[in-house]
């Protein structure tokens, strides 16, 4: 590759999907727009990876927009922690688009394919916009960029609750951008500078000033709210098991994720730890949230009659885990959060996936239709019963190295009590797992079942490729907790 | 040298037998076949190994270096998993044969699934003989939990997933709930969770801290089955009786409590235990286990459900050979792995041939079923009698040290428990065959004329039930083998 190409690697992160965006429209032709789309995200997933290659040998990455100097311009930054989010998010989202031909067919009318495929690289572009950029405003336009087109994705959904869940999701996303916006709002009257870097700079200098606090105060609510926190999570259930199955694995594994990333980036990289654990005790309110929704999203889960649902309020409780290990605010703590991110969304993203094939072949994800579904969908089931032993975090899966280090932070603090609620919580996750695996498994077909075939190749193997990986992070963790413990520790040095 | 044993082959083995058996799955003589070849190879390899222990070698394999903190996937070899992997690898040749007459005999469905799970538990107890470390430990002892559920519901029927379910549920919950936790707090205190002789903790933690860490262990592994996370054992009775035979009487529970000797010999160090005393009330719940799992064996008719209590009763022979932290308690403990394996496996696999012959399942049932089926019931005398601890059988042995041990701890309350358990299991298991040769059944009808379990059933029977004899004569080779294990 060559030295100039090299050095425009981050623009093109997101400038290709922006663009590849609009040609979807000119394109228009299904039997054009879903291959060119597709390929669009292979080629955003192999910038992203020759990133992460340069920042893990090089250091961090920073690119300055149009060429101007960073506080006065755009600068787009490149940590450990950021080229390791891009990876997933790129990654997860050609993934999901290779396997969603089939599944779209039978789920959107045809002629609105080109639509779902602009939508889909738009929202990809705010993803990996937000995850990049190294300008506060930038982050908000990113935001707002990826939620209006996943609200737009969530209302394709062929039921008619799906509009109710996107409005919904839109009136809850909207107040969350906007406390947003008013949190970045006041630190630019506070600071006069945008630029993350340059901001983390000039805070401590005003930090004491009521304003700073409450831009604090608006931001973390805001936050909290996009990336579905107990309790503001209501909006999350409905829209997960409304939305097209494609949608639902991509959303599910992706968008809340890049949330909690942009936590981890105002919380330590622009506020910094000093101020918002040791003086604001920002741990110590974000703790019992996470196991209040650890405990309440799980427990409800267990009761779901609709898989899909049931996976969503699995969400709620696997963003408590990732949350917990931030409230550590230890190294050890961030590595379990951060690695959590990724290993959730491998997970979450593969049984969304497992479920798009059941879907297709039994016209619901209904529990009780699904009795006895992992005879005439053997590999399906399979793929779906390993992702489910993720969650529970089984030895030798992904879910078991996020666990171990969370469990190690809880411990390494004397938090015995947290530790136990933690072991305990898995528990639960073992119930709403387990009552799938044995309704698929171990019970007579219902009706349906029996008339139902395995999924297509096509979208198998793209499921299989994501639970597969599961394991294989599960016990090959070089580049998932190696990686995170790397971009723990640059987060916990805050920016130069 | 000692790095160029390829343990992982003991993995391996059986993980491709499985691969063929589910490939074979069609065409049942191949399958079976497929098996049987895979027992012989694993038994053989294990075999194989024997020297090196002997020789005083712990030769190791890294598998996988899970985190970068220095955490890995360890096999290493040591004596008490070499006891452990031979006692589950050639009872698993046996229980294969067994097998065969049993599911053929019984008409079962899915056998291709049941030969498939046999093979992966049997995988995931040579994991768990061979670890390392406790993670390997940990992982190998989740999987056989896993992979042993298919084999506890295979009736598909709703008693048989109620039983399974809560076989599934207290294993995997004391498991992640505590067990676990303990690996983990074990990890932050010592920096380590490699298996070494001498222990790891000592020296590391408050002595209320070890406390409530032993505890965890102990509780947190709920396949040893002691008191009160006994339920699952019983309930997993549900299963087809070459599972109760093998798993429920060998591979699984004694998982269990190799796990339990594991933590004491090389995580505590008996030398820790001695010198603090944190492990006398473990003592106390063993003897408490070893009685009342005794009497409620009593009460019970349904034979199956009988055997399983008294190897609730037992497991907790080896648990107080543990506790007892002296080299009599260990060595006596670890050679009641062996010994109550093939006494144990010998009454399951006469249940299960009295089931398939003669569809009897409650011991009332029973009198008169002597001229049926003498070979059967002159096993199941046989190994009620090693069970019991009479010479000349293997049970003598393991009970003879016991109460050394605790004579050398100087617990006298629990050699009168040892001898008090030995008289409820006379009477509880004498009787059965006793009666079976000696009564007349009990609705007055005549004996029923000779009919025995198929063949296959019955050699795998008249074979352990050797095994109990022979054992009796080999317990030198086995003391030898042993130990080391007091010697740290």
């Amino acid at each position: 590759m060559s030295q100039a190409l090299q050095a425009q690697l981050p623009v093109l992160q997101v400038l290709i999907p922006l663009l590849a965006a609009p040609l979807c429209i000119i394109l228009r032709r299904r039997s054009l727009v879903l291959p060119f789309a597709t390929g669009v995200c292979w080629l955003t997933f192999l910038v992203s990876v020759f990133l992460l290659g340069d920042v893990l040998e090089a250091g961090v990455i920073s690119y300055e927009m149009g060429g101007w100097a960073a506080p006065w311009g755009i600068e787009y930054r490149v940590d450990a922690l950021a080229a390791f989010v891009l990876l997933f998010v790129s990654g997860i989202a050609a993934l999901v688009l290779t396997y969603a031909p089939r599944s779209l067919t039978d789920e959107i009318p045809a002629s609105r394919h080109y639509l779902f495929c602009t939508l889909y690289l738009l929202c990809v572009t705010g993803l990996l916009g937000i995850a990049i950029t190294g300008d506060l405003f930038n982050v908000f336009v990113f935001l707002e960029v990826s939620a209006l087109s996943s609200y737009a994705l969530i209302a394709l959904g062929g039921r008619r609750q799906a509009l109710p869940a996107a409005f919904q999701y839109l009136v809850m996303g909207t107040i969350g951008a906007t406390f947003i916006l008013i949190g970045i709002g006041l630190m630019y009257q506070m600071t006069g500078t945008l630029n993350m870097a340059d901001m983390a700079e000039r805070l401590p200098a005003v930090e004491g000033v009521r304003t700073a606090l409450v831009a604090f105060g608006f931001l973390t609510v805001g936050i909290a709210l996009k990336m579905a926190l107990f309790p503001l999570h209501v909006w999350l259930p409905n829209a997960y098991s409304y939305a097209p199955s494609v949608v639902s694995a991509f959303i599910a594994a992706t968008a809340t994720k890049v949330s909690v990333y942009i936590l981890l980036r105002f919380m330590f990289s622009v506020f910094g730890l000093e101020f918002s654990f040791e003086q604001l005790g920002l741990g110590r309110a974000l703790m019992p949230l996470a196991l209040a929704g650890i405990f309440v999203a799980s427990t409800v889960a267990i009761f779901q009659r609709n898989v899909k649902r049931m996976l969503a309020y699995s969400s709620v409780a696997q963003i408590g885990y990732m949350v917990l290990g931030i409230s550590f605010a230890t190294a050890t703590g961030l590595t379990g959060g951060i690695v959590h991110l990724f290993n959730h969304a491998l997970i979450k993203g593969g049984l969304f996936m497992a479920m798009g094939c059941v879907m297709l072949q039994l016209h619901s994800v209904d529990l009780d239709e699904m009795a006895g579904i992992g005879r005439a969908m053997p590999w399906t089931m399979a793929a779906w019963a390993l992702g489910g032993l993720g969650l529970i975090g089984v030895p030798a899966t992904a879910g078991f190295i996020s666990k171990w280090y969370l469990i190690q932070a809880a411990l390494e603090q004397n938090s015995l009590v947290v530790a136990v609620l933690l072991l305990l919580s898995s528990l639960l996750a073992l119930v709403y797992v387990w009552r799938v695996v044995e309704m698929a498994f171990f019970h007579e077909p219902s009706a349906r079942a029996r008339e139902a075939r395995e999924a297509p190749l096509a979208m198998l193997v793209p499921t299989w490729v994501l639970l597969g990986a599961t394991v294989f992070f599960g016990i090959y963790t070089r580049y998932s907790a190696g990686v995170a413990e790397q971009a723990a520790e640059a987060v916990l040095r805050g920016l130069p | 040298m000692s790095g160029l044993v390829p343990l992982h082959l003991a993995l391996v083995i059986p993980l491709a037998g499985a691969v063929l058996i589910a490939l074979f799955g069609r065409w049942p003589n191949v399958r079976e076949a497929v098996t049987l070849a895979t027992g012989v190879a694993l038994f053989w390899f294990v075999t194989s190994l024997l020297p090196h222990v002997l020789a005083g070698a712990t030769p190791g394999v890294l598998l996988v270096r899970l985190l970068p903190g220095g955490l890995s996937l360890v096999l290493r070899l040591e004596p008490l998993g070499m006891l452990f992997a031979l006692v589950a690898s050639g009872l698993w040749i046996v229980t294969s044969l067994y097998s065969i007459g049993y599911m053929r005999g019984h008409g079962e469905a899915h056998q291709t699934r049941f030969y498939v799970c046999f093979a992966v538990s049997i995988c995931a107890a040579m994991g768990v003989a061979l670890a390392g470390n406790l993670l390997t430990l940990f992982l190998f002892y989740e999987v056989l939990t896993l992979s042993t559920y298919p084999l506890v519901s295979h009736h598909g029927t709703r008693k048989a997933m109620k039983g399974a379910r809560t076989y599934l549920g207290i294993l995997v919950t004391t498991s992640v709930a505590f067990l676990l936790l303990a690996v983990a707090w074990t990890w932050v205190l010592a920096g380590t969770l490699d298996f070494r002789v001498g222990g790891i903790l000592a020296g590391r933690a408050e002595e209320g801290i070890l406390l409530i860490l032993l505890a965890l262990f102990v509780f947190g592994t709920g396949k040893a089955a002691l008191m009160p996370v006994h339920r699952w054992l019983p309930a997993a009775m549900v299963a087809p009786t070459p599972v109760s035979a093998l798993l429920h009487a060998v591979a699984v529970v004694k998982a269990g409590v190799f796990t339990i000797m594991k933590v004491v010999i090389y995580i505590f160090g008996l030398d820790l235990l001695t010198a603090t005393g944190i492990s006398v009330w473990l003592m106390y719940a063993a003897g408490f286990t070893v009685i009342a799992g005794s009497l409620v064996a009593m009460a019970q008719d349904n034979l199956k459900r009988r055997l399983a209590y008294s190897t609730v009763s037992q497991l907790s022979y080896i648990v107080l050979g543990a506790a007892l932290a002296n080299t009599w308690g260990v060595v006596g403990g670890s050679m009641h792995i062996a010994m109550h394996a093939f006494g144990k496996i010998t009454l399951f696999f006469c249940a299960g041939a009295i089931y398939v012959a003669a569809h009897k399942t409650e011991v009332s049932d029973m009198r008169g079923l002597g001229r049926a089926m003498p070979i059967t019931m002159a096993a199941f005398l046989i190994g009620a009698l090693s069970v019991i601890g009479v010479p000349p059988l293997g049970g003598s042995w393991s009970k003879w040290y016991l109460a050394l041990g605790a004579l050398d701890a100087g617990q006298i309350l629990f050699v009168a428990v040892l001898m008090v358990s030995s008289l409820l299991n006379i009477a509880y298991l004498v009787p059965i065959p006793i009666r079976a040769f000696f009564s007349k059944p009990a609705d007055g009808s005549e004996p029923p004329r000779f009919r025995e379990a198929p063949a296959f059933c019955v050699a795998a029977l008249s074979f352990t039930a050797l095994g109990c004899i022979v054992l009796f004569f080999l317990a030198d080779d086995v003391y030898r083998l042993l130990i080391p294990l007091g010697g740290g």
